[in-house]
Order: C-alpha cells, then sequence, then structure tokens
C-alpha cells in the first residue's frame, strides 16, 4: 500500500524544524553576543589603563601612580621556566607513548591519565607544589610557580606530541634504521623533525593555557610588590596581580587590573593564533 | 618497535662488514638504552605528579580527617576560629553551581554546535568556528573580572531586585530567591560558569559532529528527514558517547574552575539558603584562605582539595572513556 504523509504529518514536522533552527540560530547569536560584550569590556576598561608607565613602572600601593613592570617580567620568567621543564619532560614522555609503549598496559594507564591531568583543577596542582616545594623549603618561590605551571603544560606537549609523531609513517623509522642510524637518533633527527610544526603548535598552545593560570600560582609563587630577577624569592605574576587588584576597593588599583588583564588575554590569544598558523592539519583535541 | 630496529641495523652492517655473521652494532646505539631509559621517565614523572597530587592532599589532608571522620563530609560549620570543620557548604555549593551551568550552558552549546555543523552558511563557518575555539582559550580570570565588574552591578539591578520584590510572600519563590541582592551569589556564579565553559563544550561537541560520515547525514536528508531530524535522529545518536564525554569534561572543568567562581559567589561557608544567597566552592575556599591559613585550617583546605579531586577524578575519567570511543 503506497503511503504518503498527510498534510498535518508533515506541517508537524515543518513547524518542528522550524522551531529547531530558530532555536539553534537565536542561542548562536546570544552565546556570540555574550562573548563579544565581555571582550569589548575587556579592551574598553583595559585600554584606558594602558599607558608607558604599565611597562617601566612596578604596581602600586593604593593611591599612587604605578605600572606592572615587576609582574610582567614575573610572569614571563615563571611561563619561560615552566614551559622548558614541559617541553623537555613532555616531548620524552610523548615520545615513549609514541615509540616505546605500543599497546602495553603500563603505556594506557599513563596515557589515560595523561588525559585526566590535562583538565585537572589547576588549583590542586598549586596546592600539591606548595606541599611539595613550598613547605620544605619554608618560602613561597618564582621557581615553585614556574614547577606549578610545567605541571599543567606537560600534559597539553605529551598529549600533542604523541598524536604528531603517531601521523608520521613507519617508512620514515625503517629508512633511518636501515642507513645504521641508532633508533634514538631516527628519533631525534628524523621523527622531531617531520613532526616539528605539530610539536609547536602543542608548546604554543600550552603557553596560552599556563599564561593566564591564576589559581596554581596563588600558594606557590604568592606576590611581589618589587621589580626581581630573584626566583628563589616570591616573585609577582600578572593574573595574580589581577585577582588581588580587582578585589580591592580602589579605582585606579581596578583599572590596572583591566589592564593587566587586557594583557593577558591578548597574550593568549596571540599565542593561540600563532599556534593555529603553524599547524598545517585542523587541531585535534 | 626499538628491538626491530635494531635488529634491522645490525643485519645491515653485516653486509658492509667483512666479517661475515659477525652483527655489529651502529656506532652511537649504546644511547639507545639510556634514550629509551629516559623517555620512560619522563613518562612516569606523569604519572607521579598525579599520584603526587593524590598522596600529598591525603597527608596534608589527614589531620583533619582523622579528627572529624566522616563528619568533615557532612558537618555544616565552617569556624577556623573554634576550629570546626564540616565541608557540606562548600561541596554542595560546588555541586549545586556546576549543575545550574551545565543546565544553562548545555542546551547553548548544543545550538551553537549543531548551527555550525548543520546550518552555518560556508563563509561564517570558518569565523565563527574559530571565534568559539579561541574564546575557549581565554583564562578564566578574564570571565571572572567581568562577572565582578559588569555583569554582578547589572544582574543585582535588572534581576535579583526584581523577582524578589515580585516572589509571594511565603511561597516557594521567596526561599529560591532568598538572599541579598548585591549581584554576587550562587545563581550569579553559575551564570558566569557557564558562559565559561560553553565555548569549551560547543567546539569539543563540533569537533565530535564533525567526525559523523557525510553519508550517514546526506542518506539522512536522501530519505527527506528536516534538519531537525537528522541531528537530533542521527548525527547526535551516531557520537552519543562522545557527546556524554563532552558533557562531563565541561562538568569538569566547572568543578575545578576557580577563579572565574571566586570573584562573584560571595565567599560564605554557611550552607546555601536560596540562589542569591551567597556561597563558597570548595576551589574559592581554598583560594580565598590558604595564604592566610595555618594548623588544622590548613590541613581543612588541604582535606577540601582531596574531596574535590576525588570528585573530579570520578568526572574526568568517565569523560575520557567515553571519549574514547566516541561511536561505540
Amino acid at each position: 500500500m503506497a503511503t504518503r504523509a498527510s498534510p498535518v504529518v508533515i506541517a508537524r514536522r515543518q513547524i518542528g524544524n522550524a522551531v529547531f533552527v530558530g532555536f539553534c540560530v537565536l542561542v548562536t547569536a546570544v552565546a556570540l553576543i555574550a562573548l563579544a560584550l565581555i571582550l569589548w569590556s575587556l579592551v574598553r576598561q583595559g585600554a584606558s589603563g594602558l599607558n608607558l608607565n604599565i611597562f617601566t613602572l612596578d604596581t602600586p600601593a593604593a593611591g599612587s601612580v604605578g605600572g606592572l613592570r615587576n609582574a610582567i617580567v614575573g610572569s614571563i620568567m615563571m611561563c619561560a621556566l615552566a614551559m622548558v621543564i614541559a617541553v623537555a619532560v613532555g616531548v620524552l614522555a610523548g615520545t615513549w607513548l609514541s615509540e616505546y609503549a605500543g599497546t602495553s598496559r603500563y603505556g594506557s594507564v599513563i596515557r589515560f591519565l595523561n588525559d585526566v591531568l590535562l583538565s585537572a583543577p589547576s588549583i590542586l596542582i598549586g596546592l600539591f607544589v606548595y606541599q611539595l616545594l613550598v613547605r620544605p623549603f619554608h618560602g613561597f618561590s618564582g621557581f615553585a610557580g614556574g614547577v606549578a605551571l610545567a605541571i599543567i603544560a606537560v600534559p597539553v606537549i605529551t598529549r600533542t606530541t604523541e598524536d604528531v609523531l603517531k601521523l608520521q609513517p613507519i617508512s620514515l623509522r625503517e629508512a633511518g634504521v636501515a642507513l645504521g642510524s641508532p633508533f634514538w637518533h631516527v628519533v631525534r633527527t628524523i621523527l622531531w623533525r617531520a613532526g616539528a610544526s605539530g610539536m609547536i603548535t602543542g608548546a604554543l598552545l600550552a603557553f596560552a593555557r599556563i599564561s593566564g593560570e591564576t589559581a596554581p600560582l596563588l600558594f606557590t609563587a604568592l606576590n611581589n610588590q618589587f621589580f626581581s630577577w630573584n626566583m628563589t624569592k616570591p616573585t609577582a605574576s600578572l593574573p595574580v596581580v589581577i585577582f588581588n587588584d580587582a578585589l580591592t576597593p580602589y579605582p585606579d588599583l581596578n583599572k590596572l587590573a583591566w589592564a593587566a588583564a587586557l594583557l593577558t588575554a591578548g597574550a593568549v590569544l596571540a599565542v593561540t593564533i600563532l599556534a593555529r598558523i603553524f599547524s598545517k592539519e585542523p587541531r585535534r583535541s | 618497535m626499538s628491538d626491530t630496529a635494531r635488529t634491522v641495523a645490525g643485519k645491515a652492517f653485516t653486509v658492509a662488514d667483512t666479517q661475515p655473521g659477525r652483527r655489529v652494532s651502529p656506532r652511537g646505539s649504546a644511547f639507545d638504552y639510556a634514550f629509551q631509559a629516559l623517555c620512560f621517565a619522563a613518562a612516569t614523572a606523569l604519572l607521579a605528579s598525579l599520584g603526587g597530587v593524590l598522596v600529598s592532599l591525603a597527608i596534608g589532608g589527614w589531620p583533619v580527617l582523622s579528627k572529624f571522620g566522616f563528619g568533615f563530609l557532612t558537618g555544616k560549620t565552617w569556624d577556623p576560629v573554634r576550629d570546626i570543620y564540616g565541608a557540606a557548604g562548600p561541596i554542595v555549593d560546588t555541586i549545586i553551581t556546576s549543575a545550574i551551568a551545565l543546565l544553562l550552558s548545555l542546551p547553548v552549546a548544543g545550538g551553537v554546535a549543531f548551527f555550525l555543523t548543520e546550518l552555518c552558511p560556508s563563509f561564517l563557518k570558518r569565523p565563527i568556528g574559530t571565534a568559539v575555539e579561541l574564546l575557549a582559550g581565554i583564562p578564566s580570570i578574564v570571565y571572572g573580572m567581568w562577572g565582578l565588574f559588569v555583569f554582578a552591578p547589572f544582574f543585582a539591578a535588572k534581576v535579583e531586585t526584581p523577582l524578589m520584590s515580585a516572589a509571594p510572600p511565603g511561597s516557594m519563590w521567596e526561599t529560591l530567591f532568598s538572599g541579598i541582592p548585591n549581584g554576587s551569589g550562587i545563581l550569579s556564579a553559575s551564570i558566569i560558569l557557564a558562559i565559561m565553559i560553553l565555548p569549551f563544550m560547543a567546539a569539543t561537541l563540533r569537533e565530535l559532529l564533525n567526525t559523523v560520515p557525510a553519508q550517514v547525514r546526506e542518506s539522512a536528508y536522501g530519505l527527506g528527514a528536516t534538519t531537525a531530524e537528522v541531528v537530533l535522529k542521527v548525527t547526535l545518536p551516531y557520537v552519543r558517547r562522545g557527546a556524554i564525554g563532552a558533557v562531563m569534561l565541561g562538568l569538569g572543568r566547572a568543578l575545578g574552575e576557580t577563579m572565574a567562581v571566586t570573584f562573584i559567589i560571595g565567599n560564605s561557608h554557611d550552607f546555601p539558603k536560596g540562589l542569591f544567597d551567597s556561597g563558597a566552592t570548595i576551589a574559592s575556599t581554598i583560594a580565598n584562605e590558604f595564604n592566610e591559613a595555618s594548623g588544622l585550617q590548613a590541613s581543612a583546605l588541604i582535606a577540601l582539595g582531596l574531596v574535590l579531586f576525588v570528585l573530579t577524578f570520578f568526572v574526568l575519567a568517565l569523560a575520557r572513556l567515553l571519549l574514547r570511543n566516541p561511536e561505540a
């Protein structure tokens, strides 16, 4: 029996579809507008606080003129330290997962825990490093902050390194080994080079991730009102300055916090865009 | 991998060698073992750091956990002056804010992902998709600041005050909307959290939906299905497991989020009475008090961290298991 959908059914389906499409378009518009509003207030409030003092003066006490020099330098130092540690550990760990682990049970456990660590609450990393490095050595330090950030960056780099190396064809490894190269040499001179663009992308994404992190720095690097290159002492950072200054009742400090937020978000966005340029293929999560 | 590699390399050398049958290892191959050990150590360091987090939290929290026992989880009093610590308030607040955030965020994130995969004209796909992904990377402290300075005053004046005065006295609404209408509180924190996890969930869902083979989608359209039917009955069920995983991942983020919440939740340890009431999540309590805490209070905060660790570990582990094979 040939059946034809009754007009009522067709109308119902069409109305249902129109409602669905309308909903999707509406929420997308609302979401984009909300996020645009956030960026807009960030730019508007932040830009009004930006001036040369930001880069030449240190964080002020309430009521005096100041800038963010110590926080900018502190952030850069701690992120640099974190990246050095994280790239070394992350690349090696990713190499192990891709080249040596195979399908071993230990390999899959590490892979799984790495994924969990990838989105573990960063404040807990801060507590961990506090117990590991701050309490035993009786003092907050830039080193502790750098280590905390490194622990957050390592899983990102491990993950991308493993993914990128796994994409390299087996014949590449065989060719290197057939030339009489020891395997570590094949990894270093062939595989890492072949995967360089992907690994750089991973490192940049990790850098973007840690440069805005606040929670792990609160109990490790603490803060420092003064300019200092000494990473064995408490070290200022942009996110912690934002946190402290935004919660004060002083408008000039709030303004400074907005400027710091704009700088941080700008840096994060710039690095993320750079990472997208470096990656030849769409990023996989 | 390395074993076969060495054998192959060894054979290559035997051919060139004047003494047939003698296996010569390539120069520098002694370092092979060291390199493998180095890589292994790095991978183990990952395991050690996660294990270290758990162990250090357990050790640090032990004094409080042994003193209060199970009462630490159920006690409603958090009083550093009298050294009484019950974490029920922060735990409940954490779960409530994350749950509301997820409820608010999920339909919107789904809508954005559906829009991007099915409806969006192709010239807008890249810009909007890129924008969503970039926004997922904005540091959470920016969301927190926006919440504190822009959202809270607006919310207090335009939403909280009218709702509170409109609620009939003695009704359920009055209880639900009770609190101080200053813009900060549990509902505000949930909304900020929802905005924060929105780009992240939308980006993950979109990537998942993009993995559905074109034939599957096209055959559904070919049978005469409407867009709504294709999405809800074909593509979404196709990645069902992965979609649940993506939602859990968002939940994991919301549970452990510190900065976006600390600014706007009001930071009160009392058990929450209404949606506009101040609260304190686990993460915000730690962020606010840890630097001034010592002795039993520090231990209580670390024990709170342990609770958060266990909570998020299970959510994230489930998320990863589901995301690993999204189509099964």
